[in-house]
């Protein structure tokens, strides 16, 4: 087996028991009552997580480029109460444009 | 939650309500599907290798990796170990919307490969998951993200980079408009904070994946917040 057909296959493998194992094993439980407290938190945690990485890291270094410009033409789009639609497009054509002219 | 409504996050549950809330991201994810594509074939990857790593691990950051680990003379090892790490973060978001699959084991692990940041993201209904959006969402999403993969290694790079078009600044905006309707809670607000505090501190200091798993212990503020 070439060694990229082995990334492809060890990963590909270990994703599917990362998404599966919490579905999998809680199947028929309930979670304790504790757990819903912290749970709830999650979803906050982990997109304010995934806008700060998707928009200021580059690899291992923060970096400030188009992507922050977007994002931040994105927030004024949200505070504006656009539709999920136009926040995306706003950020994409904000982005585009900079490096068009950059 | 009034704020809650000019997010397009659509009232109705099912497959075509999922489908239609993630089709705003489509271009988005198609494209990077085709530049994933593209790179992959450049990096010696094989169409073959890459259309079955969209298939079957359908992550693209991951994916992302392990092409750039590989095409630097990386080992299979150290890519795998990248993949991983990044991947890791389905761990606790799969956990997080456990209750809301059905069925016998075989199924549930089947749904939730359909489970990525988006269709997490997307389906997430009064503090729990609807499981028919999460699952119409994901299918659109692996849809674009293998199709786009098919048609970036056919093509080749006669086509254009995602980022001349803005794409990759879609991404962030989209979550920033799931998280707005989330913040108004002053727990919300101090998850948000904490959780993007983590992880811009340690995008400097650790490997790649490692700043979102460690973003997921902000969650625990709400141990004490209750």
């Amino acid at each position: 087996m070439s060694s990229v057909w082995l990334a492809v296959a060890v990963v590909g493998a270990a994703t599917v028991l990362i998404k599966g194992a919490g579905p999998v094993l809680a199947a028929g439980r309930t979670l304790p009552e504790s757990s819903a407290g912290v749970l709830d938190l999650l979803a906050p945690a982990l997109l304010a997580a995934l806008v700060a990485t998707n928009a200021f890291a580059s690899d291992e270094a923060l970096v400030l480029d188009e992507r922050g410009a977007g994002l931040a033409a994105a927030g004024i789009a949200v505070l504006l109460k656009a539709p999920l639609l136009l926040v995306i497009v706003v950020a994409a054509v904000t982005a585009a444009l900079l490096r068009a002219i950059g | 939650m009034p704020d809650a409504t000019v997010i397009e996050r659509p009232r109705l549950s099912g497959y075509g309500a999922g489908l239609r809330a993630v089709t705003p991201l489509l271009p988005a994810v198609l494209a990077f599907g085709v530049s994933f594509g593209v790179l992959s074939q450049a990096a010696g990857f094989g169409g073959a290798a890459s259309i079955v790593m969209s298939l079957t691990t359908f992550a693209g950051s991951a994916q992302f990796a392990v092409v750039s680990v590989m095409s630097a003379g990386g080992t299979a090892a150290a890519a795998i170990v990248a993949a991983v790490l990044l991947n890791a973060r389905y761990g606790p978001m799969a956990l997080s919307a456990a209750g809301a699959f059905r069925g016998g084991r075989l199924r549930r692990l089947v749904e939730a490969q359909l489970l990525v940041d988006e269709s997490w993201a997307l389906s997430q209904r009064d503090g729990g998951f609807d499981r028919r959006v999460l699952i119409g969402a994901g299918l659109g999403l692996y849809a674009g993200w293998s199709g786009g993969t098919a048609i970036g290694v056919v093509a080749g790079d006669s086509l254009a980079d995602p980022a001349t078009l803005g794409l990759d600044a879609a991404f962030p905006a989209l979550f920033l408009a799931l998280l707005a309707p989330l913040v108004p809670s002053r727990r919300g607000m101090a998850a948000a904070l904490l959780g993007a505090g983590i992880a811009l501190t340690l995008t400097p200091l650790t490997p790649a994946g490692i700043p979102v798993i460690a973003a997921t212990a902000a969650c625990l503020v709400g141990l004490r917040r209750r």
